[in-house]
């Protein structure tokens, strides 16, 4: 079987006595589509949060591979880590051209030196071609980010995710404001992607969760619910009474 | 075919070339009182690249660059005036009651040292104000209000310690320097031509610097500092560094300044100067490298104009060039060529597409 990429313990999240996440052990696998779903409000961002480092937990750890203890470490330095982050709305540097804006994401030294000397390699042309090659915007390669389609920009977040060569990659709401077909384009992506990376995805749209995920995570009020296929997920009581039961009782009240 | 020679003729290094060439030749035909005045201008836009750097590229507004443009003017002036003295206590510290040389004056015997220290003091102090800024992440608009509020606190020190820096009149009456007359002709002339090759130096080591993924990551920066951290990079390190650069930089035109005008005073590192660099690089163009020199060069010059010209109202007129650039050239001058050349090759564009529908 897989094993785990990344792993957390006892990991809480205490905003001035709100817990958005609490006491929440989580796990995820190698090479799998691991979805998080959760009615608003049930941590699944914060989740996303705490693991890259822009929230810091509380309490408890969280570790990648066993071994790498990241909830020290700053926001750059888990990246060199192996962990990587798309957020929920495209933030991609407008101001340079599609080609620019991988090359500066890619896998490299990011200290000052190192890249006041940084040159080509044939190798680095390589990776960012094949990137380009696999989201599909060769053709855009020259143009200006900002330019972009809605759904290229995503494709183009991704890439940049992709192109730092993470362990795990962590897409907050990737089909958020896709037309049909650009939904379908992201989810071949993913399943490509998670080939040879492991993918949690935070997403609310049902129908998307359905047809990819490996693994779905139910989370509610900070803690792990429920975890499973998305037919356990479905069929499981107590997740359609937080999900569906709720909603229900929403509906009679009003 | 005609095009492209013109594209050629056209292209920015050709330009970068002939400009540097005209201001190198400037000696054989301007008079020596102009060329003395753009000796000056041309010493300000050195700092306006090192200060657009900062702003137009790593996104990073100082109001405060008058304190390095100072320091490193002042370190000069500390030589030339020991040089005038010949040996004895200059006379603003004779008045104050000092009986030696103080300590800080020392190192300032010995002409190289004093360059050195010119450039270096005002960047390891921008090292330091930037280092304790910047990994603390205060940044934006708290940035700008800090770095004025230094500008105060160094005017108001270097008033008030007249006994090292001569308080309000600053340090003035130079003779020599590596033994030649200050003020004659010819080491004006020299001093002009210095700056201009400096003008070069530094202008080339920049634009080397932006060219490569170094400038990407500046601008990524200024673009979106935390997406950076997302993607490895650390940008309190990167800004320190160009913080610490453009110090520098403001220090070697402090330097510069100072040789060709001869004296330097609080008032003139205080918060109105330090204001004015930020509107030469806005009024040139900020994040490209020959829109400050452009705008250090063309306010200065407007600046003069005007004052001769008119010299009760000279600076309503200044007011309204300002008003006029900020209206309808938000990008600065260089953005206006900007336009035009965006519209020559949107026609050109056209006119090809034209073509194409004709013949299918």
């Amino acid at each position: 079987m897989s094993q785990a990429v990344l792993k957390l313990k006892k990991v809480i999240v205490d905003f001035s006595g709100f817990k958005a996440i609490n006491q929440l052990d989580f796990t995820v696998q190698s090479k799998s589509v691991h979805f998080v779903i959760g009615p608003n409000g049930a941590g699944k961002t914060t989740l996303l949060d705490v693991v890259c480092g822009k929230t810091k937990a509380t309490t408890g750890e969280i570790k990648l591979q066993e071994k790498k203890e990241l909830s020290k470490l700053t926001e750059d330095q888990i990246v060199h880590q192996g962990i990587s982050r798309k957020f929920q709305a495209p933030t991609i540097f407008h101001n340079l051209t599609v080609k620019d804006n991988l090359e500066i994401a890619m896998k490299q030294k990011k200290n000052l030196f190192s890249m006041i000397k940084a040159k080509w390699t044939n190798e680095q042309k390589k990776k960012v071609n094949d990137m380009l090659d696999l989201v599909g915007l060769k053709e855009e390669q020259d143009q200006l980010a900002g330019s972009l389609a809605h759904g290229q920009k995503q494709w183009m977040e991704i890439a940049m995710v992709l192109m730092q060569e993470p362990d795990i990659v962590l897409l907050d709401e990737p089909i958020a404001g896709m037309s049909k077909k650009e939904r379908n384009k992201t989810g071949e992506l993913i399943t490509k992607i998670a080939k040879d990376h492991a993918v949690l995805i935070v997403e609310h749209d049902m129908d998307f969760v359905k047809e990819y995920a490996d693994i779905v995570s139910v989370m509610h009020e900070g803690q792990l619910l429920y975890e499973g296929s998305m037919e356990e997920v479905q069929n499981d009581p107590t997740v359609r009474e937080v999900y569906l039961g709720r909603k229900v009782e929403e509906n009679v009240v009003n | 075919m005609q095009n492209t020679i013109y594209q050629k003729l056209l292209s920015r290094r050709v330009i970068f070339s002939l400009i540097f060439l005209l201001l190198l030749a400037a000696p054989l035909f301007m008079s020596d009182f102009r060329l003395n005045l753009l000796g000056k201008f041309l010493a300000f836009a050195i700092l306006a690249i090192g200060l657009d750097l900062l702003w137009g590229y790593t996104g990073v507004l100082s109001l405060g660059h008058g304190i390095f443009f100072g320091i490193g003017a002042y370190c000069m002036a500390m030589y030339l005036k020991l040089e005038a003295t010949g040996g004895t206590l200059p006379d603003f510290m004779a008045w104050s009651g000092m009986s030696e040389l103080p300590l800080i004056w020392l190192p300032f015997q010995y002409p190289i040292i004093a360059i050195l220290l010119g450039i270096l003091i005002p960047a390891v102090v921008a090292l330091f104000i930037g280092y304790l800024t910047f990994r603390n992440r205060i940044s934006g608009v708290y940035f700008t209000i800090l770095s004025q509020a230094l500008v105060l606190v160094v005017v108001t020190l270097f008033v008030g310690s007249q006994n090292l820096t001569g308080g309000t009149s600053g340090l003035t009456n130079f003779k020599t320097l590596f033994g030649f007359q200050v003020n004659s002709a010819s080491t004006q002339t020299a001093f002009y031509l210095i700056t201009v090759v400096v003008l070069g130096l530094v202008f080339f080591a920049c634009r080397k610097l932006i060219k490569g993924r170094f400038g990407k990551i500046l601008v990524g920066i200024r673009d979106g500092e935390n997406r950076m951290r997302f993607l490895g990079y650390n940008p309190s390190a990167y800004k320190t560094f160009i913080y610490t650069l453009s110090g520098g930089i403001a220090g070697l035109a402090g330097m510069l300044f100072v040789l060709q005008v001869g004296i330097i005073s609080p008032t003139m590192i205080g918060i109105i100067p330090s204001i004015e660099m930020v509107l030469w690089v806005a009024l040139g163009g900020r994040g490209t490298l020959i829109g400050p020199i452009i705008g250090a060069v063309l306010v200065n010059a407007a600046k003069t104009g005007f004052s001769e010209s008119y010299p009760d109202i000279w600076t309503y007129f200044l007011g309204l060039l300002f008003v006029l650039v900020v209206v309808f050239l938000p990008k600065g001058i260089t953005g206006l060529f900007e336009k035009w050349s965006d519209r020559r090759k949107k026609q050109d564009v056209s006119s090809s597409v034209e073509v194409e529908k004709s013949y299918s």
